[in-house]
């Protein structure tokens, strides 16, 4: 659970609050990215998400290093069911 | 060298593990605490322990949200929901932690309205979608998670959407810092500091520890090289007799934290006075309720709460793994009555808890070492 899932913000959806459309180890998902937006956010960025909430902007280069790190921790699993698991903004 | 090829710069944690051997004093005995259950687990996962000399301790922090969690507030929870034809809704990290009459995955089966999600955010759409049905949802965390429960609740009160509460469990670092630090039985020389709690709370809440307790502490990113190199840091900070707060995860954590999750954690949030932790018994201002403010929706004072207290079974001794007291294999439950398919104790539960972590990488490769040739 302490471990943070890197995305990267596909878009930002227009006419939510703070919402953005973010690929998660190869899914795309809404996520909360109003804790990051201070920070200035725009597609293409990666953000480091816990629990469906964007919680730091972080380099590309460091996403693909906590990639790596959650499958070596056999989270990667967990991760994929995580993000899957985030409801779409359509589905209930 | 264990799993050396899956090191990402392998000669570089290798000279980082020198760099360790060189700054330790072989007549001092180093007892270093990593706060956060992520450390514990990646600490095993690594073999970290094998890359550091034997006068190196590493001792397991407390900051495993859900072994923390007294049974008596899962027994609470899922009596609320009962008694008020709740849905229940908890992270997946919940549903096998062991409640007096089973986990929530097992009253789940017994037909109880339980559903995991992966976000609050997520349990308020439960509560959008099922408008004729109370959603209440069980939140557990430390700074990491409450303001994702902040936020949720936030946007709840927005939309004036009042089928939703929340059963708040989050706890705070520091004050089980200080319970440690304050423990007549622990003996600490200096914290690898929590990684993704610091992003939220940054790193001045530590300095008391430095500057109060003269102990070192450096905040770590959970990569085997991030972790060796916070050994580095504190290494180096007790060899010059200083005790300061340092951030090797810099490029995660920001010295003043993230002002967005404070703010909303400090508009809907309150401390509570005391609240009690697994094997720790109560810490005083240790934890978050929800604010009058927020009364609406919080399921304390919607629902009456049972106020459920029980003691763990006498054999577990989840509180001294807990605080670092007793290493787990050290427990006499674990491993026979006490497995990750059949925990007795939290910690055996989460891949957080210093139990099931151990468990899984060490306790397997003294199995394999113990099987004759």
């Amino acid at each position: 659970m302490c471990l943070a899932i890197p995305g990267q913000i596909v878009s930002m959806v227009e006419g939510t609050a703070h919402g953005a459309l973010v690929e998660v180890v190869g899914v795309r998902r809404r996520v909360d990215v109003s804790l990051v937006e201070p920070d200035g956010i725009a597609p293409g960025d990666w953000v480091l998400i816990h629990v469906g909430f964007a919680m730091s902007k972080i380099r590309a280069d460091e996403a693909i290093d906590q990639l790596r790190m959650l499958s070596v921790l056999g989270e990667e699993e967990a991760a994929k069911q995580e993000a899957r698991g985030y409801f779409d903004e359509e589905s209930p | 060298m264990k799993f050396t090829d899956e090191f990402r710069q392998p000669e570089l944690i290798a000279r980082t593990a020198d760099e360790i051997r060189r700054a330790a004093d072989p007549a001092r005995h180093y007892r270093l605490m990593e706060v956060c259950g992520g450390h514990t687990h990646a600490i095993y996962r690594f073999g970290l322990k094998d890359l550091l000399p034997p006068n190196i301790e590493l001792i397991h922090g407390p900051g495993c949200p859900v072994c923390v969690l007294p049974m008596g507030r899962i027994d609470d929870g899922l009596t609320m929901a009962a008694e008020n034809d709740l849905i229940f809704a908890a992270f997946g990290d919940m549903m096998r932690v062991p409640g007096t009459h089973g986990s929530p995955l097992e009253h789940k089966a017994r037909g109880a309205d339980i559903r995991t999600v992966y976000s609050p955010a997520d349990a308020l759409k439960l509560a959008r979608a099922n408008p004729e049905r109370q959603v209440m949802f069980f939140a557990i965390g430390f700074e990491t998670t409450a303001p994702s429960t902040a936020l949720t609740l936030m946007r709840a009160r927005a939309e004036g959407i009042r089928n939703f509460s929340v059963f708040c469990n989050h706890v705070t670092i520091i004050p089980a810092i200080r319970a440690i630090l304050d423990s007549p039985d622990m003996r600490i020389d200096a914290f690898i500091g929590p990684g993704h709690v610091s992003t939220v709370i940054g790193c001045r809440p530590y300095e008391w520890i430095a500057r109060n307790e003269g102990k070192p502490i450096v905040v770590s990113g959970f990569e085997p090289l991030d972790v060796l190199q916070a050994v580095v840091m504190i290494l180096r900070q007790l060899q010059g007799g200083e005790a300061r707060v340092e951030n090797q995860y810099r490029r995660v954590v920001p010295w003043e934290g993230n002002r967005a999750a404070l703010q909303a954690m400090a508009q809907v949030f309150t401390l509570r006075s005391y609240f009690e932790w697994r094997g720790m018994g109560f810490i005083s201002q240790s934890a978050l309720a929800l604010n009058d403010a927020y009364a609406e929706w919080d399921a304390e004072k919607r629902f009456e709460v049972p106020g459920i207290r029980v003691t763990d079974p006498k054999a577990a001794q989840c509180g001294e793994v807990l605080k670092g007291v007793l290493k787990p294999a050290q427990c006499k439950l674990f491993g026979k009555e006490c497995t990750p398919e059949n925990p007795v104790g939290s910690l055996m539960v989460s891949s957080e808890g210093a139990c099931a972590a151990y468990y899984q990488y060490e306790h397997r490769k003294e199995e394999l070492i113990s099987i004759p040739a």
